[in-house]
């Protein structure tokens, strides 16, 4: 398998990545990890004239708290959030996500912020984007601009990254009080798409009230799915198990699978039913460590 | 405790020696076919077609031609000029090495594209513009035979429908009759879906025509390199091509497990273009073109049924089958056995009626079929009785290990006759059932599960013991295009006691340079360090029909103890003469010859060897050299004792394997540690297919799961860790008492896990799942029982 | 449209020009002849091709040439130095954690790693930080033993034995 030809730049300032990306125009593409890129082009599933390679830009790679965010750069491999400490300490969805996704040798090279611009409903991190309700930093030559995620997916492949633009940091609400977070995806086997993924993020007052919830939903819309009416019977209750039925019901009810090899739109509800019980569950469980 | 005759120096038959070949695969010099690189070599990619039936209205090449770099667009037209464009199977149909005007299935080769460099020859690929017109394919087997089903092989004289044979064996009027007056009868469809080796390396060849000596050397990834010498000068003779022309070397393979048997299009298209070019033509498949293309295996779909009395005795069973080969039969059995060696199907258990049937269909898929590491339709008649035995044992309402060692054939009862023709050999399956059950702790584990019950969990414990046959194969039934399945050992000692042995089998992985070793290690003495193992080279191995079907150690293994055998002989007559006393005053052990009562007058076999090449008796030939063809005179009949322990959650329906115990008896073990790695091999490839790996076609014809995304190969994480064992029952009939073991655990590994899964839901009404059993899958019997609820 | 880049194997400076779309394996197979690195499928799932690239593992299948420009790689042949083999190659010599050895490059480049990074892993750690590398021959029980046996070598700590284990 052997792509087509295209030019290759390295730029290393985000400036002069920007200014070839105004230079080539629409058939230019951004590489970051290269690991979901590359294989399309082997396939010739995508062609791109223009390759910009901005893994050699300084400074797009770190995993820090600041200003109440957890911030995240975009070029941030894989590897890099599953190893940090601030990530084993208090987001622990990440090291849920990241281990089901492809496979070592992948993560080594596979970029947070690849894995959202791709803009793949089948692809983790925009569920866990969504539990935990972050915005994205997207950079063009005017200055940078912050998007919610919930405006950044706007179709198979497309998000609000336009041409000219690059997606430059992750920024998450940090975690304050008792807060938890899960994630899991039922995969066909080790490194697959999810089947059905569910990410969940709970934050609880003493009193055991849950004051803040997220749930994100992997490969069972069109677009990553925000579980809003699950979310909703959250906020304010007791997490009692009946209510956490009631969220796990709601948010099998509100996905819209699809039936492909993995399975079909029942099996999908199901399976989202299940498991967005059992990571409210973690979550909670974790809030209250 | 394996007993070893020989020191651990000498390193014969039971040493757990380690590999001779490692040295160059774990320092990155093995020798694969994508790594023969020679000068002036052009590279070929396929055009395929997209469709799964369809008339070829125009190929242009002219786009691709017009890019520098491609040399050359053959098409199917090119070849017919040259009587090339067809090539008969292994089962003596026919394929299209390219189509002059009609594509029989997705992916099918339509054109090649010959260039510089492997980038160019992809972009030529693409490049080439081919106009179909579709039509609509038959994929559903049953649908093929209906009347009004087109006629795929209208090139076939006459031919008026789908239907390819039809096969039968066992007495079908006395299987009837029990049938018709037992008290319990079970009856179950099943499907041994369409799998593929999916061997990591892909295939490929090389082909290298010296126009000048009017020599063909033909590098590539068989399992056979002697039979497909014949086969190419059967296809290509009549262009000049004669076997003596021809040499094939079949390098280091990565991996073949029957994939690598038939002869496919590609290897004759580049070794076509290299006759007419004299350039060196190299074609190295990607995968998806390798699982899309290639051989698949199975595709059986089976009527099964068990008669019995209702205190579990097992008096009958009969099969139908309907056999799926896709657009042609190219499978890779003997010649006189269509299905294989299906007809094992009676499996492991005493009973006296039998009766098997199958009818083979043609439909718009790829052809085949081969065999995944199983020895011929092994596989399916196993997944068969296991499946039925246990469905038995449910309907009568007696445990399956209970019911299992009721049935057994008795080891005293061997050699058996089996209902369906099959002397079996030897056995002792009583012992190793008792065995697995003893390491697993079978009883313990029926309490854990009733336990688990009450809590809403779902423990399975499911049981395979099964019989294989394998070593095919004795010269009055089996051959293969008409060549007899003997193998070859030629055995030469030089005159320092060191030997060079060589075979007419080939190694993809199997540790031949190591076994092979062991086995003249063990008959002559000579330490098995000191001998060197070369196979795939048909300009200098004897000849010989190669290893699939687990028949190396059965065949070659055999010959290669005969023709030590012969040079102990002459040994033997040299000792004399150098002691100066008779041969029957000598006796024999490992490593020299002494007299008998007087151990220290003795001669080492490698003082021997010298005196062969310096001092040899007057009017004995020089040399100590040696060859064998050994034609067996039966079968081996490896057996099995496999317990699988499964937990499914009762949620999601996920299938996690707690435990698996695999007890193998495959006589005469020569080296325990292969014996144990092949099992545990052979042991992944069983789960691959009970519950990940199926290709999956749509009603269009278009593929569904063509690449390692979609088409699932276990990794290390699915894989448990596994439990083996071993039975030492010896082949009788077989010099070094060994039966071969390669595929014994693909063979029974299944069942097993199927058996456990059902077990595992069988209180919910779950009587039977088809494989791969799949937690979707499972997720839907369990709405069909009502576990689940089903949306209304 | 070729660049010249130059490429660091095994401490020895590979000079080539190549195409940017030139995937990193071809480059190590084919330009620098060194094809003890493999190729098994065409979506980045079989490990075949694993390379260390500045220590990381790597599917080089998935790689360009060109973004390796600089970059220190390790392949297979690179492992054994004059005083012998690497431990990883003894341990899957000794374990019987080969059987045709098309894998068995990528397998152990990544079992590298995988004890650099974590030089005790459990079982379950092996078999998940070589989940990006299939094998089709060994049944991964014994690719799992040498890993644990070359653990134990690298830490000097006393070697479990390598005879087969039987029920």
């Amino acid at each position: 398998m052997i792509a087509e030809n295209f030019n290759y730049d390295a730029p290393t300032s985000l400036e002069e990545a920007i200014a070839l990306l105004h230079q080539y125009g629409d058939d230019a593409k951004i590489l970051a990890g290269g690991h979901s890129l590359i294989p399309m082009m082997k396939l010739r599933f995508a062609s791109p004239t223009h390759l910009i390679d901005i893994n050699n830009i300084p400074g797009l790679s770190y995993v820090k708290e600041e200003d109440g965010y957890l911030k995240i750069g975009a070029m941030t491999k894989e590897v890099e959030v599953e190893e940090s400490e601030i990530i084993h300490a208090k987001y622990q969805i990440f090291m849920d996500a990241t281990k089901l996704i492809a496979d070592p040798q992948v993560r080594n090279f596979g970029t947070l912020g690849g894995n959202l611009a791709h803009g793949d409903a089948a692809n983790d991190h925009p569920a866990v984007m969504i539990a935990l309700g972050a915005e994205v930093e997207i950079t063009s030559k005017d200055g940078k601009r912050t998007v919610g995620i919930d405006d950044f997916f706007h179709g198979f492949y497309t998000t609000a990254v336009e041409h000219g633009e690059v997606l430059t940091e992750i920024r998450i609400p940090a975690a304050s009080g008792n807060y938890g977070s899960a994630y899991h995806k039922a995969e066909r086997k080790v490194g697959d798409y999810a089947t059905a993924g569910v990410a969940a993020m709970i934050q609880i007052d003493d009193q055991g009230r849950c004051t803040k919830a997220g749930i994100g939903l992997t490969n069972v819309s069109p677009l990553p799915f925000r579980a809003k009416r699950s979310e909703a019977v959250l906020v304010g209750s007791d997490l009692s198990e009946a209510v956490i039925a009631q969220a796990a019901q709601y948010a099998a009810e509100d996905c819209s699978p699809s039936e492909d090899l993995r399975g079909n739109v029942e099996y999908k509800r199901h399976l989202v039913g299940v498991i967005t019980k059992r990571m409210l569950n973690k979550a909670i469980s974790r809030a209250k460590k | 405790m394996i007993k070893c005759k020989t020191s651990k120096a000498i390193g014969g038959m039971g040493h757990s020696k380690k590999r001779k070949e490692d040295a160059r695969f774990i320092q990155g010099k093995g020798n694969y076919v994508d790594d023969v690189k020679l000068p002036g070599m052009l590279y070929m990619d396929i055009v395929r077609s997209p469709y799964a039936y369809a008339k070829i209205k125009n190929i242009d090449a002219t786009a691709a031609l017009a890019i520098p770099g491609v040399v050359a667009v053959v098409t199917g037209k090119d070849l017919e000029k040259y009587g090339l464009h067809w090539m008969p199977t292994l089962m003596s149909d026919t394929q299209m090495v390219l189509p002059t005007d009609t594509v029989m299935y997705q992916a099918q080769e339509v054109a090649a594209v010959i260039a510089t460099s492997r980038y160019l020859a992809r972009d030529g690929k693409e490049a080439v513009m081919v106009d179909y017109e579709p039509m609509d394919p038959v994929m559903d087997p049953f649908k093929a035979l209906d009347e009004d089903a087109p006629v795929l092989r209208s090139d076939q004289e006459g031919k008026t429908d789908n239907h390819i044979w039809h096969w039968e064996v066992g007495d079908k009027e006395k299987t009837a009759d029990v049938f018709n007056n037992a008290d319990v009868v079970v009856k179950q469809q099943m499907h041994i879906p369409r799998i593929h080796v999916a061997s990591i390396e892909t295939c490929g060849c090389v082909a290298s025509y010296d126009k000048v000596d009017n020599h063909l050397t033909m590098y590539m990834t068989t399992q056979a390199p002697h039979a497909i010498r014949t086969v190419i000068a059967l296809v290509a003779g009549h262009v000049g091509l004669t076997e003596e022309k021809i040499r094939v070397i079949s390098p280091d393979i990565g991996g073949g497990f029957g994939g690598k048997v038939p002869v496919y299009p590609g290897y004759v298209i580049a070794i076509a273009v290299s006759f007419l070019t004299g350039a060196p033509i190299k074609w190295i498949e990607d995968r998806s073109e390798n699982l899309q293309a290639d051989s698949f295996a199975r595709d059986y779909h089976i009527t099964a049924e068990m008669a019995g009395t209702k205190d579990g005795k097992i008096q009958a069973t009969r099969f139908k089958v309907l056999a799926d080969h896709g657009y042609t039969d190219a499978s890779a059995n003997p010649s006189k056995f269509p299905t294989g060696l299906f007809s094992i199907g009676t499996g492991s258990y005493d009973y006296g009626a039998a009766y098997m049937e199958a009818d083979a269909v043609y439909t718009n898929k790829p052809p085949g079929g081969v065999a995944y590491r199983c020895s011929f339709r092994v596989t399916e008649a196993v997944h068969a009785i296991e499946r039925m035995t246990d469905m038995f044992a449910k309907k009568v309402g007696k445990d399956p290990a209970q019911l299992r060692m009721e049935n057994f054939i008795k080891k005293e009862d061997f050699p058996w006759a089996s209902p369906t023709g099959w002397s079996y050999d030897s056995g002792d399956y009583h012992a190793g059932l008792q065995k697995a059950m003893d390491a697993i702790g079978y009883h313990d584990l029926r309490k854990e599960q009733i336990e688990m019950r009450a809590q809403g969990k779902f423990l399975g414990i499911g049981i395979s013991t099964f019989t294989e046959v394998v070593g095919a194969g004795p010269s009055q039934d089996f051959d293969i295009l008409g060549i007899k399945m003997f193998d070859s050992a030629e055995i030469r000692v030089h005159p320092t006691g060191k030997a060079i042995a060589r075979f007419g089998t080939k190694s993809q992985g199997q540790g031949h340079e190591t076994t092979y070793a062991q086995i003249i290690a063990e008959e002559l003495g000579i330490p098995m360090e000191h001998i060197q193992i070369e196979e795939g080279d048909t300009d200098t191995a004897p000849y010989g029909l190669g290893t699939y079907a687990s028949r190396s150690t059965p065949t070659a293994g055999a010959a290669a103890a005969m023709a030590a055998r012969k040079l102990r002989d002459k040994a033997k007559k040299i000792a004399a003469h150098l002691l100066e006393v008779s041969e029957q005053d000598l006796e024999w052990e490992p490593g020299k010859f002494f007299v008998k009562g007087a151990p220290e007058k003795a001669k080492t076999i490698q003082e021997i060897v010298f005196a062969a090449y310096t001092n040899h008796p007057e009017g004995m030939e020089g040399g100590f050299e040696a060859t064998h063809y050994y034609d067996p005179p039966n079968l081996t009949f490896p057996s099995g004792a496999y317990i699988c322990v499964v937990e499914v959650d009762a949620e999601t329906c996920d299938i996690k394997v707690r435990r698996f115990v695999a007890i193998d008896d495959c006589g005469n073990i020569i080296n325990p540690m292969i014996v144990q790695g092949q099992v545990h091999g052979g042991l992944t490839q069983g789960i691959a297919p009970a519950m990940y790996e199926e290709l999956i076609y749509d009603k269009a014809g278009n593929i569904l799961n063509g690449t390692f995304m979609d088409y699932l190969v276990p990794t290390a994480v699915e894989s448990p860790s596994w439990e083996t064992g071993h039975t030492v029952t010896p082949a009788p009939h077989h010099p070094i008492g060994a039966k071969g073991v390669g595929e014994s655990p693909t063979v029974g590994a299944p069942p097993a896990i199927v058996n456990a899964i059902v077990d595992a839901v069988a209180h919910l009404g779950i009587k039977h799942l088809e494989i791969p059993v799949t937690p979707f899958k499972l997720f839907k019997e369990l709405q069909k029982v009502g576990y689940f609820k089903k949306a209304t | 449209m070729t660049k010249k880049i130059t490429l660091k194997i095994n401490g020895a400076e590979h000079t080539m020009e190549v195409e940017p779309r030139m995937l990193l394996v071809h480059a190590i197979r084919e330009n620098a002849s060194l094809t003890g690195t493999h190729i098994g499928c065409d979506t980045s799932s079989c490990g075949a091709c694993t390379i260390l690239i500045d220590g990381k593992s790597a599917k080089s299948c998935t790689i360009l040439a060109v973004q390796a420009q600089g970059k220190e790689i390790a392949t297979v042949e690179g492992l054994a130095t004059a005083e012998g083999l690497h431990p990883i190659q003894e341990g899957f010599h000794l374990n019987h954690a080969l059987h045709c050895g098309f894998c068995t490059p990528g397998m152990m480049m990544r079992a590298i790693e995988l004890l650099e990074k974590n030089p005790n892993p459990t079982e379950e750690e092996i078999r998940w930080g070589i989940s990006g590398n299939l094998c089709r021959c060994t049944g991964y029980n014994n690719i799992v033993t040498a890993i644990q046996w070359t653990s134990a070598k690298m830490q000097g700590k006393e070697l479990p034995s390598t005879e087969p284990k039987f029920v």
